[in-house]
């Protein structure tokens, strides 16, 4: 071993290949088929990309960070089911670039937190989160009331999505900041139109108590309001135990 | 055919900035945010000072290399370690007390706790932790090597570009600018900054070694190999995104989802296993044989933990993800290769451990060494700890609580600081040519300091963590939960103040230190003893490959050069 190590560390060059081939495995094994294999997520009726709304509402849940406190992602185990609901499949987190499962829990999960709440609690726990909840530790962030959300951003990001593979159609893209508008104010026409492109279940209404006006605060409550609402997970993976059942049967079948 | 000095290297360093000028000022003409326009002008202005100054340097008459250790750039980077170290360790501390007593959040959107914390993880690691391996990188390749560090202006471009980096992402955050994926929070436009200094670091390292005058690489420097080829893999697969316009900074992940998670875990434990680890392990390899006055242990356990670590580290990021969305056959596989992950772990322990033996009188006398052994000490506790938390059972109880921030603090305030704070005494003398650090009784107050920082907050978050995990899963006989979620927020609030507490130690020794250093640097009274090497005039070889064979080097070399065979 030594005889050929003394190689390797007289020579730099061999000794940076080496560490390369080396170091490259790994990734190679694990992540690779995770492009390939096609089951890795399944398909799954009722998921759909964001409205230009919720993304927005998404951009900013990235932009404040509050990952840093709160998972997106409820375990298979009983406890978190208990806690949370059903636990969470691959194919909620399909649109989400990137993925904000988070590693710590100093606040609850979110995956299901939408419908939990009204819209109401939501603006106003945001604004002041002791004022409902005595020793809470989570920041106050009322200023997003306050901040007017910027339209301009919208085409451009769905475009972005686009690039990385999500099904926005170019009238999706091209109407965008209308849909913004459209699903923050429920006196506008249209919302046939946003149900068409974004399904049944896009929630239309003003969020955060201020009618006039489309903030960010509106963004994030429509945001926290979807998450978790698109699928009925319960359904989705007994249909893909069953399926897999099949499978299984019908292998043993043909080994026999 | 005769080149005067770097003028080549000079050329391509410009052609190489040139882009990134451009990019700078594009991004400070048409951003629509303030902090976009603010951080397209600092590229633009740092960027054209560098290409300005490399042409002014070339315009000189050509110089012959002197023939000395480039250590001007060490020194420097030496100071930035100082200068983020305190950044990151306050800032750690603000967070720390913002968990405790909310109401310091002040509610602003740019004082909260979730737009800080990232300041502070990437001031430490990328600010404290990576300017303290350039230093001790570059010092070590050129005195193993005997050779002087190669190139005149890539150097100082790594320094100074990956400082701009580390500023472009920690003065980001506040204003919102991130990605949003922990540890790889700066945008696309800083990522690409990142990659060319790495790239430029990578080419120093090797290009030093090429002129070695020793036959073997020193086992150190297969260390920091593997972290700059690692590193640059890892951040460039995981930084892939589309930017939606120049007006504004954001970015969307090339990838979404599972894909996305496991992309990211397998760069997060790897920004742990080469980031914090081998580069560090580097470190060790070098600073304790050299502080202990003792050879390397043993040769055959630093090739066994080498590639044991190189190979492993790559395959565990799954263990991040237990019991989440990604494929079953990931998750185990990343549990099993962490447990042998031990094994090489372990082997540089033992190795730093028997290097030690016969040393330990010093430890009395020598906080700085005291530093390095309790860093051996750390490394395997924490290294013990994450196996354990690696295997799923165990991962089911830890996961998402602070257990995981004690583990990530045994291992960040009690391995990668302490065997930094030990090299930092023992480098800083050396390369400003001093006898030794100010004073030792102030070594020993931050060497104590430290640990008494270090053990609180880790004993705090042991507890908190295991305490508010319990909780979670605690069943009343009617099969409801016994505790609501605020019920355990509330109580952490000891745990809170217990951590923040030990953490503001853990801030006063370092301070304690840095002071010990700047006097150490910059002696109240005249020194004594002038330094002998500035003194005679410098012998000078002929230009590029200057291998360097001055009084420093003999010196330097006193050390085991190779590891005892
Ligand atoms: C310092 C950590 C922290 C940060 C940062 C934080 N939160 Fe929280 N959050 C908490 C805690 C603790 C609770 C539980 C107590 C409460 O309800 O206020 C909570 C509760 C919530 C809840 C109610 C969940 C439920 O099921 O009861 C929502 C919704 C929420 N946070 C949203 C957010 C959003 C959106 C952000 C980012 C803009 C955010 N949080 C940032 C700590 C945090
Ligand atoms: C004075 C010393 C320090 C204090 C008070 C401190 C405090 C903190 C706090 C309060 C957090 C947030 C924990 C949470 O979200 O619950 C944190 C996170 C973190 N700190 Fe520190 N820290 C210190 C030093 C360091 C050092 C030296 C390093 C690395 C070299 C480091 C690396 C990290 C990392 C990686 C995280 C993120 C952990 C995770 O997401 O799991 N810290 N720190
Ligand atoms: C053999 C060595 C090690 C193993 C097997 C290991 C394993 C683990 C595991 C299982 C987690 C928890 C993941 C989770 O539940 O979210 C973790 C987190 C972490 N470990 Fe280690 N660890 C090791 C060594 C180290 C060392 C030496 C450091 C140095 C600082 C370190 C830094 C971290 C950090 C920063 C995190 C937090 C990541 C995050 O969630 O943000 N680990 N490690």
């Amino acid at each position: 071993m030594s005889k050929l190590h003394q190689m390797i560390e007289r020579n730099s060059l061999v000794m940076v290949l080496m560490i390369t081939i080396v170091a490259s495995i790994g990734g190679i094994i694990e992540i690779a088929p995770l492009f390939t294999i096609e089951n890795t997520i399944e398909k799954v009726e009722g998921m759909r990309p964001y409205t230009p709304l919720e993304l927005a509402g998404r951009d900013i849940y990235v932009r404040e960070g509050c990952y840093a406190c709160h998972s997106q992602m409820i375990r298979t185990l009983k406890t978190d089911v208990d806690r949370y609901g059903h636990y969470s499949l691959a194919a909620e987190s399909m649109y989400d670039h990137p993925f904000q499962w988070g590693s710590k829990r100093t606040g609850p999960d979110l995956a299901r937190v939408g419908l939990k709440y009204s819209d109401d609690w939501h603006v106003a726990h945001m604004k002041e989160p002791r004022r409902f909840v005595e020793g809470s530790i989570m920041p106050g962030y009322a200023f997003l009331a306050d901040n007017d959300l910027d339209l301009d951003r919208a085409p451009l990001s769905l475009k972005a999505l686009r690039m990385a593979g999500d099904p926005y159609t170019d009238k999706m893209i091209a109407e965008a900041k209308q849909d913004i508008l459209r699903q923050a104010d429920p006196e506008l026409e249209g919302e046939d139109d946003l149900e068409e492109r974004y399904g049944e279940k896009v929630q239309i209404r003003d969020f955060d108590g201020q009618p006039k006006r489309v903030t960010e605060m509106d963004a994030i409550v429509a945001y926290l309001q979807m998450l978790g609402t698109l699928i009925d997970p319960k359904q989705v993976s007994d249909k893909i135990r069953a399926e897999e059942a099949a499978k299984s049967k019908a292998l043993k079948g043909e080994s026999q | 055919m005769r080149i005067s000095s770097g003028k080549i290297e000079g050329y391509i360093l410009i052609l190489m900035t040139l882009p990134l000028m451009v990019l700078g000022g594009a991004l400070a003409f048409y951003g629509k945010e303030g902090a976009l326009v603010f951080h397209g002008g600092l590229i633009a202005l740092v960027t054209s000072y560098a290409i300005i100054s490399i042409f002014r340097k070339m315009s000189e008459p050509a110089q012959n290399i002197p023939l000395e250790y480039n250590d001007g750039v060490i020194r420097a980077a030496v100071i930035m370690t100082g200068i983020w170290g305190f950044i990151g360790f306050f800032v750690g501390s603000v967070i720390a007390w913002q968990l405790a007593f909310p109401d310091l959040n002040i509610d602003l959107p740019w004082t909260n706790f979730a737009r800080v914390r990232p300041v502070h993880t990437t001031s430490v690691i990328f600010g404290f932790g990576a300017n303290a391996l350039i230093a001790t990188s570059f010092y070590i390749v050129q005195r193993t090597s005997r050779a002087r560090l190669a190139g005149r202006f890539t150097p100082w471009m790594v320094l100074w570009g990956w400082n701009l980096f580390v500023i472009l992402g920690v003065s980001g955050y506040p204003f919102g600018i991130t990605q949003g994926r922990e540890y790889a929070e700066p945008e696309w436009y800083a990522d690409l900054i990142a990659l060319f200094v790495w790239v430029a670091y990578l080419w120093v390292f090797l290009a030093t070694l090429s002129r070695r005058a020793e036959r073997h690489i020193y086992v150190a420097n297969w260390y920091f190999l593997a972290f700059l080829i690692a590193f640059a893999m890892l951040h460039t697969f995981n930084n892939l995104a589309i930017p939606i316009s120049l007006e504004y900074a954001k970015s969307y992940s090339l990838f979404s989802g599972v894909k996305d998670a496991m992309t990211q875990w397998w760069y997060g434990h790897n920004a742990v296993g080469f980031f914090l680890t081998a580069s560090f392990v580097g470190m060790l390899y070098y600073f304790l044989p050299k502080a202990a006055g003792r050879p390397i242990y043993s040769y055959r356990l630093g090739i066994i933990g080498f590639w044991g670590l190189v190979f492993l580290y790559m395959w565990v990021g799954s263990h991040h993800l237990h019991y989440t969305a990604l494929p079953d056959w990931v998750q185990v596989l990343g549990m099993s290769m962490s447990v042998i992950l031990l094994i090489p772990s372990w082997a540089v322990v033992f190795n730093g451990f028997f290097t030690l033996n016969g040393a330990w009188h010093k430890l009395r006398v020598d906080p700085a060494l005291r530093f390095m052994a309790l860093a051996v000490c750390f490394y395997a506790i924490s290294t013990l700890e994450g196996v354990f938390m690696a295997m799923k059972p165990v991962n089911a109880l830890s996961h998402y609580t602070d257990w995981t921030i004690g583990h990530v603090h045994a291992g960040a305030l009690g391995w990668v600081a302490f065997i930094t704070f030990g090299s930092m005494y023992k480098l800083v003398p050396w390369v400003w040519h001093r006898e030794g650090t100010y004073s030792k009784r102030l070594e020993a107050w931050h060497f104590w300091l430290a640990l008494s920082g270090v053990l609180i907050y880790v004993g705090a978050m042991w507890n908190s963590g295991i305490t508010q995990s319990l909780m979670w899963q605690t069943y009343n006989p009617d099969g409801q939960f016994a505790f609501a979620f605020i019920d355990t927020v509330d109580a952490m609030h000891p745990y809170y103040i217990a951590r923040a507490f030990g953490g503001t130690l853990y801030l006063i020794g370092f301070c304690l230190g840095a002071y010990n250093l700047w006097l150490t640097i910059h002696p109240r009274t005249p020194i004594q003893m002038p330094d002998q090497q500035e003194l005679k005039p410098l012998p000078t070889v002929n230009l590029n490959k200057a291998t360097v064979k001055s009084p420093m080097s003999v010196k330097a070399t006193e050390t085991p050069t190779g590891p005892a065979e």
